[in-house]
């Protein structure tokens, strides 16, 4: 696994668009910190390029990635090679690659910048974990969607349809829900509805972090209330978790299945 | 009039026989108390630089007091210190510390009483539960103290300058912090608040309650722990005050209850939770205020009629303007916006496109609080901008006709 894992990896270390994803982020990282001068209101354009284009990138990068190394899958196929370690090698390779860039772009720039003596370090920290977490969990389910599809377009198009879905749509129906039931009692229900998606939740993560958050008030002395304590902390990565490690497992399970 | 003559004639003499009497270690008088007991009306008592133990010194003739190098009097958290019940009486130049807290009595550094004509300048205040008191005492001066609280809970701490039923009160250049509320007004009118600066207090930093007719002008209120609250008066004028830094999920720049027929004018609220929050105020008119980096700008709560917003910025607010209701009847009209996205053909200075100040997701969370749980969604952003090119849910006629295409000065 650990050798389809590096294969992968430096293979798309290879390619352009790596350099290219890495550069914008490394761009962005400077654009913001220099021109700006105010850390913590960096952090908050960060995080709103971040929970929009990681999942986006992810997606992407995940569905091309498979499609195109079809070939070599099936090469490696043929070998007396597990059939688990050949995706998950391959999965890692991806995710990981993306993540790099994610983490070097932007993190390069605010150590030049002097992040270590700043206090926005955990804010910082925070919005590469859920970066990363973010790539992880969508390249995830973008594998699962290319395993299942072999027709590439019908892929790339449900594909794009559940990163459309997690978020954009998903935050329609949720706010609908709070509107229909506004004469309830909504804590459970806006925690619930948050804690199911991923970009909802690593959005509300990171919010409550940053000054911004008094602005949700009673709501947001709620969810402060939750996320701030180590339990809700806890929870929410363990969410973040289950939500990376349950699309892998599907993933693992189909390939052993799947007639190539 | 040969009584009046007499009485000018017998207060001139008494002035001119006016005597300064010194107290220090070495002088015929070693307390303040003792001090005052052998002093004649309009007398000067004089307090060199020393430290005094002394607490419940009542002043209960019109004399002028004053501390050379600051002289220090400890009450030794025994109670009040200072207690004025004659009028004209002038405190200068004192460092007042360790006032008593009780429960059942509120002490004071400085107390007036029933007094009118009273000077009260110069004076440091520290380790205090209450700073100066005014008790049904009019026409006084207060300014250049420094009020320096420690207060940590609101229960057991008191009010930096407290007046209640006290009218035509100046009080000017004082620097209050660390108590519960800075400077706070109950039942007093014709009042002047001037160039104050009320900081990191633990509630407010101004609070009035039916206090009409006065004047707050150039006052500095920053980091205060629900910002500034004014309730049930008429005829107010705050004038180029600067509300700062109010931060916090119940905190607001100000906070304005049953106020009607004021004037806000030239006033700026920067880095406000809430920069203004109205509630049930009517005919006030907001003028050239500067409202910059507030969570929301101004928060219209309900019942409030005929207010004027004229000529003022709001500048990159997270929202401008929240409104909780279909039916508006309040004027903005020539503000300048950030958010303006319109155009301007002629180049007269003022946008062609009329400007909607109250977006879709502000009026969802004045709605149903918990939708602010979708702050910064990309879904949220997408229906703002198709709310602002077709309004159904806000109001149709909230409108700025005239948006200024470049920030206001003046």
């Amino acid at each position: 696994m650990l050798k389809i894992l590096k294969y992968s990896f430096f293979d798309l270390m290879r390619s352009r668009w790596s350099y290219v994803y890495l550069l914008f982020y490394f761009l962005l990282g400077i654009v913001l910190l220099f021109l700006n001068n105010d850390l913590s209101k960096a952090v908050i354009t960060l995080m709103n390029v971040i929970i929009v284009l990681a999942p986006l990138i992810g997606t992407i990068f995940g569905v091309m990635y498979y499609y195109n190394s079809r070939e070599f899958t099936e090469l490696l196929l043929a070998q007396p090679l597990k059939r688990s370690s050949i995706f998950l090698g391959q999965y890692l390779g991806v995710a990981l690659s993306l993540s790099m860039s994610l983490i070097l772009g932007l993190g390069v720039p605010f150590l030049m910048y002097g992040l270590l003596q700043s206090s926005a370090i955990w804010n910082f920290s925070l919005l590469l974990i859920t970066g990363t977490f973010l790539t992880f969990i969508f390249t995830a389910l973008s594998f699962n969607i290319a395993l299942s599809n072999e027709n590439k377009i019908r892929g790339f198009g449900y594909a794009m349809l559940l990163w459309l879905f997690l978020a954009v749509i998903y935050d329609g129906f949720f706010l609908m829900a709070l509107i229909l039931f506004e004469d309830y009692p909504l804590d459970k229900l806006s925690l619930v509805g948050t804690m199911l998606n991923p970009i909802d939740l690593s959005r509300t993560l990171i919010l409550l972090k940053l000054d911004i958050s008094a602005l949700m008030g009673y709501t947001g002395a709620i969810f402060k209330k939750f996320f701030g304590t180590d339990y809700g902390l806890i929870l929410s990565i363990f969410m973040l978790i289950l939500w990376t490690i349950l699309p892998v497992m599907r993933m693992v399970f189909k390939a052993k299945k799947k007639d190539f | 009039m040969k009584h009046i003559t007499l009485l000018v004639i017998m207060s001139i003499n008494a002035l001119t026989s006016a005597q300064v009497v010194e107290v220090c270690k070495n002088c015929d008088f070693k307390s303040i108390k003792t001090a005052i007991i052998q002093a004649k009306p309009f007398d000067t008592i004089l307090i060199k630089k020393d430290t005094y133990k002394e607490h419940d010194i009542e002043i209960n003739k019109p004399l002028t007091i004053v501390g050379q190098d600051y002289p220090i009097i400890d009450g030794e958290l025994k109670g009040e210190i200072l207690t004025v019940v004659s009028d004209s009486v002038t405190v200068d130049g004192l460092y007042i510390i360790n006032v008593g807290t009780s429960y059942t009595e509120d002490h004071a550094a400085v107390r007036i009483k029933r007094s009118t004509h009273f000077t009260i300048k110069n004076l440091i205040l520290e380790k205090l539960f209450f700073g100066i008191y005014l008790e049904k005492s009019n026409f006084g001066k207060i300014f250049n103290n420094k009020i320096i609280g420690e207060a940590i809970q609101e229960y057991n701490s008191g009010n930096g300058i407290q007046l209640w039923y006290s009218n035509n009160i100046d009080i000017v250049n004082n620097v209050i912090e660390h108590v519960r509320d800075g400077i706070y007004l109950e039942f007093s009118n014709h009042c002047l608040i001037k160039n104050n600066v009320s900081t990191e207090n633990l509630r407010y930093g101004l609070h009035f309650m039916f206090s009409n007719d006065n004047i707050y002008q150039g006052n500095t209120f920053k980091n205060n722990g629900a910002g500034v609250a004014v309730m049930f008066s008429k005829n107010i004028k705050m004038l180029h005050n600067t509300f700062m830094t109010n931060w916090g999920t119940a905190s607001y720049g100000m906070l304005l209850k049953e106020i009607n027929d004021a004037e806000i004018i030239g006033n700026t609220f920067h880095e406000n939770t809430i920069g203004i929050n109205i509630e049930g105020s009517n005919r006030i008119v907001y003028k050239n205020n500067d409202f910059s980096h507030n969570g929301w700008a101004i928060k219209v709560r309900g019942a409030c009629y005929t207010n004027q917003f004229l000529e003022n910025n709001f500048l990159y607010n997270a929202f401008d303007i929240a409104y909780n209701s279909k039916v508006n009847d309040n004027v903005f009209d020539h503000n300048y916006w950030s958010g303006y996205t319109g155009y301007d053909l002629d180049r007269d200075g003022i946008g062609d496109v009329p400007y909607r100040p109250v977006k879709l997701f502000s009026y969802l969370v004045n709605r149903t609080p918990e939708t602010i749980i979708l702050l910064r969604s990309l879904f949220m952003d997408l229906i703002d901008f198709s709310e602002k090119v077709s309004p159904v849910f806000t109001p149709d006629n909230l409108l700025d006709f005239h948006p200024s295409t470049t920030q206001i000065q003046w």
